[in-house]
């Protein structure tokens, strides 16, 4: 890291730090968990270019298994978080293998039908409880020790946990690993002909994404003591493309944006009801239509864009690069 | 009474016929996007959404206007079918060209906001829409007893099915439609108005959605979320079937419907999954779908 960057790390810790004494904790853990599980979607998005629309299907059903074993098993919710991501990227792995032989508009229907297979399991499966969900989740002590029943000290771990898992999307992206990820969003065949495997790469990024959707998933039943049918419905699936679509797909750090901007939006029009969905479909096409790099992404384009006008460089424009046809090959 | 595999005969038929209703309309469905997807390269997730904009219009009509059945059959779709030109000219005109992601984003967008509007009108309990005087009733085939609206469905979605068939493949105009989804510049350059064409057929695929929803409306109920859960399984039967083909499509559709109803009879816990398990094994065996031209 830069010193540059440290410096915004270290600002960033102390925000953190001091929100939950401004602001209250329970929307800032949820705004939190809801930037990890966006950023860990983006991972796929953003920087191997395969929309899925299931994503909602590690965050929930992750969410099933961390309340299952936590309230049943009687285990630590540390153990509870374990479990849960475990489980998501045994799913993905299962998923991620199967959506892998299609492309484009044909992946994101391939997760989307496997999320709803997902869905019903859930819907019918004895341990979930159906329309009541698994309620009254405990908190019990992290380690065995760390009291977190109250909403400020279990703030603090969620915020470790999200920030975590962040940091490792991250690092991630500015891999080798990362690096290899592009090529394949830019031009698989290309990737190929390089020698690069490209299925198992697309499989392991796959797998990185739907475990730390689980991260998140099975960390929100600590705050909300509840997993629900509506962590693993298709409008969730929704949500966290809508999240880093507005937030910017292909920036580190647009979709947690993104997902503070959406959950913030949740929050305050939560009484209207449908109006929330409508909104949503509105910022949707909006988006697509008018900034179709996001809040972050326009931002860096016209930052970048000042920065050369000031040089008095004319030889490039923006450099954040917008998908322009590029249709996968056959599809 | 005749059993097969201990199921009596009757409880076997009407499965059956249940699964070919859903299957009719699986097969409306696929075959409306499949055509959008031709020449828009565009995987329209508003469909179901304008299945049930269709129902609702259906709706409207008769307790607005007191627009029977009938007319509804003719006037819902022309109305959703015009909606769709809106909607193609004003909003999916401008991404055109873009990554294919985009236009999904698009009429997802669209999707959410047309099943919020009416939710946020009518909540989610579903309205009932009388089945017409004609189709009342039932006859007897002698080894069951055959409602007559749901025969009805059935024929219906196989004339609209047959009927846009030999549209596509033996009309001249079809043969344009289909030279300009091998290649829009070439036929554009024969003087072909191929935006125009564009715009026609995402306003038929429309119309073909509100037509199933029309028909649906007598057996479901008239509900904002009638839509959405269709799609899903709709999209899954197009990746079963793949796009290539309509008569895939078509074929797809009724023979998923059935497997269906079939799964309701003998382990119905399933049945919900079903279509989803066939879509995983499709995959596995013949990642391009059964009718569609390998990649």
């Amino acid at each position: 890291m830069s010193t540059r960057s440290v410096i915004v790390f270290l600002l960033v810790v102390a925000l953190l730090a001091a929100a939950p004494f401004v602001v209250y904790p329970v929307f800032l853990m949820k705004a939190l968990l809801f930037a990890l599980f966006a950023s860990a979607f983006n991972l796929l998005l953003g920087y191997v270019g395969l929309l899925s629309f299931g994503h909602a299907a590690f965050f929930g059903f992750a969410a099933y298994v961390s309340a299952h074993v936590v309230k049943v098993w009687e285990w630590g919710p540390e153990g509870g978080i374990v479990a849960g991501t475990a489980v998501a990227a045994a799913l993905g792995l299962v998923f991620g293998w199967l959506a892998i032989r299609r492309q484009g508009i044909y992946f994101a229907m391939v997760t989307l039908a496997l999320a709803q297979m997902v869905y019903f399991v859930s819907l019918q499966a004895s341990f979930t409880h159906g329309e009541d969900g698994i309620q009254a989740v405990p908190r019990r002590p992290l380690f065995g020790i760390v009291d977190i029943s109250d909403n400020l000290s279990l703030y603090f771990f969620v915020a470790v946990v999200a920030v975590a898992g962040m940091l490792l999307v991250r690092r991630a992206i500015h891999s080798p690993f990362g690096e290899v990820l592009r090529a394949i969003r830019e031009n698989e065949q290309r990737a190929r002909s390089l020698g690069f495997r490209v299925d198992r790469y697309k499989l392991l990024a796959f797998v990185l994404s739907a475990a730390l959707a689980g991260v998140a998933g099975s960390t929100k039943i600590l705050v909300f003591q509840l997993a629900s049918l509506s962590d693993v419905e298709w409008m969730m699936s929704g949500e966290v493309v809508l999240m880093a679509l507005i937030g910017g797909m292909g920036t580190v750090w647009g979709p947690a944006l993104g997902a503070v901007v959406i959950v913030a939006m949740q929050n305050y029009l939560a009484q209207f009801g449908a109006m929330v969905t409508i909104l949503q479909g509105i910022i949707f096409v909006a988006v697509v239509l008018l900034f179709r790099r996001g809040i972050v992404g326009e931002a860096l384009a016209f930052w970048e864009k000042r920065r050369k006008a000031g040089a008095a460089d004319d030889t490039a424009s923006a450099t954040l690069p917008e998908r322009q046809g590029k249709a996968a090959p056959g599809e | 009474m005749t059993e097969i595999f201990g199921v009596p005969m009757p409880v076997l038929l009407g499965q059956i016929l249940i699964g070919l209703i859903n299957g009719s309309f699986y097969a409306v469905l696929s075959l409306g996007l499949a055509l959008i997807f031709g020449l828009l390269n565009i995987i329209n997730f508003a469909h179901g959404a304008l299945y049930m904009l269709g129902a609702f219009v259906a709706y409207w009509l008769l307790n607005l206007l007191g627009i029977p059945y009938w007319g509804a059959l003719l006037l819902a779709p022309l109305a959703v079918g015009v909606f769709g030109v809106l909607l193609e000219r004003v909003l999916l005109k401008p991404i055109a060209g873009l990554d294919h992601l985009y236009g999904l984003l698009l009429t997802f967008g669209l999707a959410l906001i047309l099943e919020g509007v009416l939710r946020d009108g009518y909540g989610s309990t579903g309205m009932p829409y009388a089945i017409p005087d004609g189709l009342k009733g039932g006859f007897n085939l002698g080894f069951m007893f055959m409602p007559t609206y749901r025969a009805w469905v059935i024929v219906a979605s196989l004339a609209v099915c047959l009927g846009t068939w030999l549209l596509v493949e033996k009309t001249p105009l079809g043969a344009r439609l289909r030279a300009a989804t091998e290649n829009p510049t070439l036929v554009r350059a024969f003087g072909i108005n191929v935006p125009l064409m564009i715009t026609l057929t995402f306003g038929f695929g429309a119309a073909l959605a509100a037509f199933a929803g029309v028909l649906a409306a007598p057996i479901y109920a008239v509900n904002p979320t009638m839509g959405a859960n269709l799609i899903i399984v709709v999209f899954a039967v197009v990746v079963i079937g793949g796009m290539g083909s309509i008569l895939g499509a078509i074929t797809t559709g009724f023979m998923l419907g059935l497997i269906e109803g079939l799964t309701k009879v003998y382990y119905p816990e399933g049945s919900a999954m079903v279509v989803f398990v066939i879509m995983a094994i499709v995959l596995l065996v013949k990642p391009a779908g059964l009718f569609g031209k390998a990649s």
